[in-house]
């Protein structure tokens, strides 16, 4: 099954430091084991909300709010997507992460299988393109 | 939310193969090394219930695993040259178990899990132990998850697993990775078995459903891992980009109600971008270390630039078929074989017409090396059927229908016959 693995952190944290190399090797070496495991399908770092946009939607109006985002109070600071067997070994390979500066949260979500979802006249369009196979009645 | 025997199964899960391949490198033996890493296992079941899971589980797993394997030494009584050595390297290392657990925790693992991929895909073994094997010692199945993937009674794979671990011994196959002049050889035999393993999933050759994705996902991971302990062997990558392809279509290729979809037929929009996205960067490092090397693109990587040419198609009728006829021409000289020639006569059928494309295929049926394989038939009648010849398209597709073990697949060439 495939998860995404959240780095979540609190964006008003007293300010810190910028990641100390130690931290960043650690987290180069917990995306190695992931990949080295062959679970590891996708990860991105994402840059801090300060460089970041909201688009704020209300009806058919737009808002384009630049960050930072005062009233947020969780950060995604990055993401892992995994190809486990179970929600239980995604949860082992979470705990595994390296936490970077005091406390910080990963959240697992499992994914849809796109697979349950029907393309809205998907059947009929294929039952139709059979039908005009060549060498049919 | 989480049971706690699903947390210690999934630490299991995670830290068999390296337990087994650290304790194969001591113990040389790779039957003993799967018996002291279970009955770690069964130690940590009695106490990670009571004590909690310990923050580092395969450390704690190996300590465990060690203490034992030293423990069956000191109570040894044969006194052949091997055990009484064994033993004083053992004593040896436990006078530095700190240091023994460093070992075993730093790149040497890489080291001996290579060993372990191997020697569980030893040529001596026959194909289908040589597959049982490495999904328990590499894939770090269960036995019976072995056998529901295979769709073979548990005590089945429980034998062959056994049987194969005692051919091991039996035969002194060294717990090493094999020395440059046989490498490409059991490299080779090494990408067979997870490619049988993948095959095997994609379309299952029996059983009541027509794929079976866990069984893809077990190659693909084991394929990845493989990737990342031989980096620099084009075929590794070659067989990853495969795979992944492979894998990207595995959606689209059932509808919904269950029933098979042809690659044709198949709504492109289902396929998995990101997983065509890594086998298409995993085929790029494979083309790059060919060229390097100024050799030639292997089997697998042949296969995977045909299937990135489907993957790279926006529409079916997009697809470059003469280039992948070409390929497939390559194929046939570099992997000669029966099931090839097939592919290349559907690739020529559809780049230069369904004439030529029987030419080929009543080549093969004179030929007979494929009498029972039910993909001859099936393809025979759609070649016919699309020359017009409906009466002997549905006769092929009956044949089609009656050869092939999956029931699925069956339905659907018996429902091509009655619309022929």
């Amino acid at each position: 099954m495939k998860v995404m693995m959240l780095m979540i952190a609190n964006p008003h944290a007293a300010p810190t430091a910028p990641p100390t190399e130690e931290a960043l090797l650690a987290m180069h070496q917990y995306n190695e084991e992931l990949a080295k495991a062959g679970v590891l399908l996708d990860l991105g770092g994402l840059t801090p909300p300060g460089q970041g946009v909201r688009i704020h939607y209300s009806g058919t109006k737009r808002t384009v709010i630049d960050g930072p985002f005062p009233e947020a109070k969780e950060m995604v600071g990055g993401y892992a997507l995994l190809e486990v067997k179970d929600l239980a070994e995604a949860i082992e390979w979470a705990k595994r992460s390296p936490v970077m500066g005091g406390d910080a949260t990963v959240e697992i979500r499992p994914l849809f299988d796109p697979s349950q979802f029907d393309v809205p006249g998907e059947a009929e369009e294929r039952a139709k393109r059979q039908a005009e196979k060549p060498g049919k009645a | 939310m989480t049971d706690p025997h699903a947390a210690i199964a999934a630490v299991f899960r995670i830290e068999f193969p390296r337990l087994v391949a650290g304790l194969a490198r001591l113990t040389r033996d790779v039957g003993r090394a799967e018996e002291l890493a279970q009955d770690a296992l069964v130690v940590a079941l009695e106490r990670w219930p009571i004590d909690g899971v310990p923050d580092n589980p395969g450390a704690w797993l190996m300590t465990t695993a060690k203490r034992r394997a030293f423990d069956g030494m000191r109570h040894a009584r044969i006194a052949d040259a091997k055990h009484v050595q064994l033993a004083h390297d053992l004593d040896a290392t436990s006078r530095d178990v700190a240091g023994a657990l460093a070992d075993a925790l730093d790149d040497d693992v890489g080291d001996d899990l290579l060993r372990l991929v191997f020697t569980a895909c030893h040529p001596v073994l026959p194909p289908e132990a040589r597959v049982a094997l490495t999904l328990r010692l590499v894939g770090g199945l269960t036995t019976s998850e072995i056998a529901r993937a295979f769709v073979v009674p548990e005590p089945t794979i429980g034998q062959r697993i056994f049987r194969a671990k005692r051919t091991l011994a039996e035969a002194h196959v060294p717990f090493e990775v094999p020395r440059a002049g046989e490498r490409a050889e059991r490299l080779a035999s090494v990408l067979e078995v997870i490619y049988l393993v993948f095959n095997e999933g994609h379309v299952a050759t029996t059983g009541a459903s027509w794929m079976r994705p866990e069984l893809c996902n077990d190659a693909l991971r084991i394929a990845r891992v493989l990737a990342g302990l031989v980096p620099d062997e084009p075929e590794v990558h070659g067989l990853v980009a495969l795979l992944e392809l492979s894998a990207s279509r595995l959606a689209a290729r059932v509808a919904r109600d269950g029933t098979p979809v042809l690659l044709a037929d198949q709504d492109r929009s289902r396929w998995d971008r990101l997983l065509v996205r890594r086998g298409l960067a995993a085929l790029a490092r494979a083309e790059e270390l060919v060229a390097a090397r100024g050799g030639s693109a292997g089997p697998y990587q042949l296969q995977a630039m045909i299937a990135a040419h489907h993957a790279r198609a926006a529409t079916a009728e997009a697809t470059e078929w003469p280039r992948i006829a070409a390929l497939y021409t390559l194929l046939a000289r570099c992997a000669p074989s029966p099931i090839v020639d097939l592919n290349l006569a559907v690739a020529v059928g559809m780049a230069f017409g369904p004439g030529a494309g029987l030419q080929l295929v009543d080549a093969l049926v004179a030929d007979g090396a494929l009498a029972t394989y039910h993909l001859l038939p099936a393809v025979r009648g759609d070649l016919l059927a699309k020359l017009g010849r409906g009466d002997e398209a549905r006769a092929e597709f009956e044949r089609a229908a009656e050869l092939t073990r999956n029931e699925r697949e069956r339905a659907v060439l018996l429902a091509r016959a009655r619309d022929s």
